[in-house]
Order: structure tokens, then C-alpha cells, then sequence
């Protein structure tokens, strides 16, 4: 421009060259159909797809939280119910062993008291057979003292057993009454 | 030289395009970032989301177009920004204003909308005498003719200082005077103005494309 020669009047600048009108539409024309009919369109599309995206991962990170919420809520279900479930069974456990040492009480008691009464009975039996052998041995060796100290007199088994056993039986009921 | 402007772009987008992915590379990131800016901050401000979305194509188009036009300009090489000649912005003007047209006649009839747009409501009857002429004549001329010469002024302003402060480091550090010891200064202030440059084409861009979001909005707004 400062290289120019002749003079340009200023109003030149706003009057438009009809060629320099038609190639500058020309160009406007190119450059608007490629904007618009390819440029714009693959971009909006990114864009939008980004957004989409976007939108989409957080929808996702909602759900998956969603999810991981119900789990531990149903986790935390489990873990309250078996909590409930391990007391109720120490409980019974607890009620269980009670139960059985008192029947292990019981029955020992009942055991001891058998054996007790098994142990008199059979004491009681034995005193009995004891007394009777004593009763016949004593019976003999005592009137085989009385027949040796007053002879032969007593060899009459049958009355000299009477008199014995009476003398026994008084001694006795005597040793009863003493008691 | 436009030609190389476009080609550049175009080539540039189309393999960003081509190559778009979910998860963005640098260079798709910056074009994201341009045309998010333009949906964000342009379209969505005035135009809302229902009614940004018939329109977006066109003002990110418009957008992309006049920035890397204006952005010729700094490229050395180019040194020409494509905007800073009547014919692109006069063209862009136009296509907004048919664009703001048929939006407007679509929605409301013809006469609908050259009552919508020269009447607005809540104003003495009187006042239309002078008002019906003034509208009318602001939307069939002056909101295109305004966007043009904005646009043209702008970056044809920003060639002749770039050009003034350029040439007068040249012209001093040639001197070979005492002059000499001048050209750093407006050295330092034509790479000032350099970088200004690409501040203000970028603010063009921006505000070709609100104003033409603007203008669609006036034209399809129920009420003013």
C-alpha cells in the first residue's frame, strides 16, 4: 500500500468490484457448504455423543451406588438376622446344658437312691439268713451243751428243740424290747 | 489470497472433523472451545437453546469464517486481513440480513413483520409518523450496511496502522540520522498494535456474530 502509485479517492473503499463480489461468493459459498454440511455436523455430533457419555457415566455411577447401597443394606439384614440367629441358638444351648446336668443330677439321685435301697435290702436279707443259721446252729450247740452237762436226758430231738426255740425266741424278743 | 485463507481453514477443520473423537486432542479441543464459545456466550444469550439451535450453523459458521479472515491479517505472508475488502463483509452483512428477513417473515407473515419490526408497541400514536420510517428504514439498510462498514472499518483501520507504524520504523531506521535512535519506540508499538490486531480481530468476529444472534432474535421475538 505505501508502494502505491496513483492516488485511490477514499470513497472507493466501500464500492464494491463486481469481480471481486463474485469470486468473494464464490468462496463464501465453498466455505459455508463445507461448514455447514460437513464440519458442523461431524462436530455437534461429538459433542453431543460427549455429553450423552457423560450423562450416561453418570447415570451409571448412580446405579452402580444404588446397588452397592442395597447390598450392604441387605448385608447388614444378614448380618443383624444371623447375630439373632447365633443368640438364640447359644441360648438354647445354654438351656439345653442346664437341662441335661439336671437330669444327669436327677438320675444320679435316682441312681443312689436305688443302689442305697438295693444295698439295705440286700443287708437286711443277709442279716436274715444270718440269723437264721445262727437260730438252727445255736439251737444245736446249745442242747449239745445241755445234753453233755445233764447226760442223755435230752436226746428227745423233738421237745428239747421246742424248749430251745422258746428260750431263743424269749431272748429274743427281749433283746428287741432292750433295743 | 482469500483462496489460501480458505483452503488453510477449511483443510484444517475438515481433518479435525474427519478425526473428531470422544475424548478431544489439543486442535480439537481449541475448535470445541471456539464453537462452545459462540453457543455459550453468543447464541444462548440471546437466542436461547430452543431457538439457538436453528440458527447455530449459521452464526458459528459466520464466526469461524470472519475470524480466520480477519486473522489473515497478522499472518505475515498474507499482511491482507480478507475482511478489510467491501466484498466479504458486504456479503456476510446481506446473508444475515436474508437470513433475519426469512426468519422474521416465517414467523409472523410479511406484514406481520414489517409491523413487528416498525411498530413496537407502548409508544403514542403520533410517534409512528416518525418512527415507522426510521425502523423500516434500519432494518432493510441500516443493520447490514452498519455490520459491513464495521467490520470493513475495522480491519481496514488496523492494515493502515500496522502499515504507518511499520513503515515509519523502516523509513527512521533508514534515515541514517539522528532519527535512528526513534525506531525502537514505534517499533515496540508496531508489535503492540500487532498483537491489538489480533485482540481486535477476534472482537469483530464476536461482534458480527452477537449482532447478527441479535438481529435474528429481534426479527422471531414474540414482543419487543
Amino acid at each position: 500500500m505505501i508502494l502505491a502509485e496513483e492516488e485511490v479517492p477514499g470513497y472507493k473503499l466501500l464500492l464494491p468490484e463486481v469481480p471481486e463480489i463474485i469470486w468473494t461468493l464464490i468462496f463464501v459459498i465453498i466455505f459455508a457448504v463445507v461448514f455447514l454440511k460437513f464440519v458442523l455436523p461431524r462436530l455437534n455430533a461429538v459433542l453431543d455423543e460427549r455429553a450423552e457419555k457423560i450423562e450416561g457415566g453418570l447415570k451409571k455411577a448412580e446405579e452402580v451406588q444404588q446397588q452397592a447401597d442395597d447390598l450392604k443394606a441387605t448385608q447388614e439384614e444378614e448380618l443383624a438376622a444371623a447375630r439373632q440367629e447365633a443368640a438364640g441358638i447359644r441360648e438354647k444351648a445354654r438351656q439345653d446344658g442346664a437341662r441335661i446336668v439336671e437330669e444327669a443330677k436327677v438320675r444320679a439321685e435316682s441312681e443312689s437312691e436305688r443302689v442305697l435301697v438295693a444295698g439295705r435290702q440286700q443287708l437286711s436279707a443277709e442279716r436274715q439268713t444270718a440269723s437264721a443259721q445262727l437260730h438252727s446252729e445255736v439251737g444245736t450247740l446249745a442242747s449239745d451243751l445241755a445234753s453233755k452237762v445233764v447226760g442223755e436226758s435230752l436226746t428227745d430231738d423233738e421237745r428239747s428243740r421246742r424248749v430251745i426255740d422258746r428260750f431263743l425266741d424269749d431272748l429274743e424278743s427281749s433283746q428287741t424290747a432292750t433295743r | 489470497m482469500r483462496l489460501i485463507v480458505i483452503a488453510v481453514v477449511l483443510i484444517v477443520t475438515c481433518v479435525i472433523a474427519s478425526r473428531a473423537k470422544l475424548v478431544p486432542g489439543r486442535a480439537q479441543s481449541i475448535v470445541e472451545l471456539l464453537i462452545e464459545f459462540v453457543h455459550g456466550t453468543i447464541i444462548q444469550n440471546t437466542l436461547g437453546i430452543r431457538e439457538g439451535r436453528r440458527f447455530a450453523p449459521f452464526l458459528i459458521t459466520i464466526f469461524f469464517l470472519i475470524l480466520s479472515m480477519n486473522l489473515a491479517g497478522v499472518v505475515p505472508g498474507l499482511n491482507l486481513a480478507g475482511t478489510s475488502v467491501i466484498g466479504l463483509p458486504l456479503l456476510l452483512a446481506l446473508w444475515t440480513f436474508v437470513t433475519y428477513v426469512v426468519a422474521g417473515v416465517k414467523k409472523h407473515g410479511f406484514a406481520g413483520y414489517l409491523k413487528h419490526e416498525t411498530m413496537p408497541p407502548g409508544v403514542p400514536k403520533p410517534i409512528y409518523l416518525l418512527l415507522i420510517p426510521i425502523e423500516f428504514l434500519q432494518v432493510v439498510l441500516i443493520r447490514w450496511a452498519s455490520l459491513t462498514i464495521r467490520l470493513l472499518a475495522n480491519m481496514v483501520a488496523g492494515h493502515i496502522m500496522m502499515v504507518v507504524f511499520i513503515g515509519l520504523t523502516q523509513g527512521l531506521l533508514l534515515s541514517g540520522t539522528w532519527l535512528i535512535l526513534g525506531s525502537p519506540f514505534t517499533g515496540a508499538l508496531a508489535i503492540g498494535i500487532f498483537g491489538f490486531e489480533i485482540f481486535v480481530a477476534a472482537l469483530q468476529a464476536f461482534i458480527f456474530t452477537m449482532l447478527a444472534a441479535v438481529y435474528i432474535q429481534m426479527a422471531t421475538s414474540d414482543e419487543h
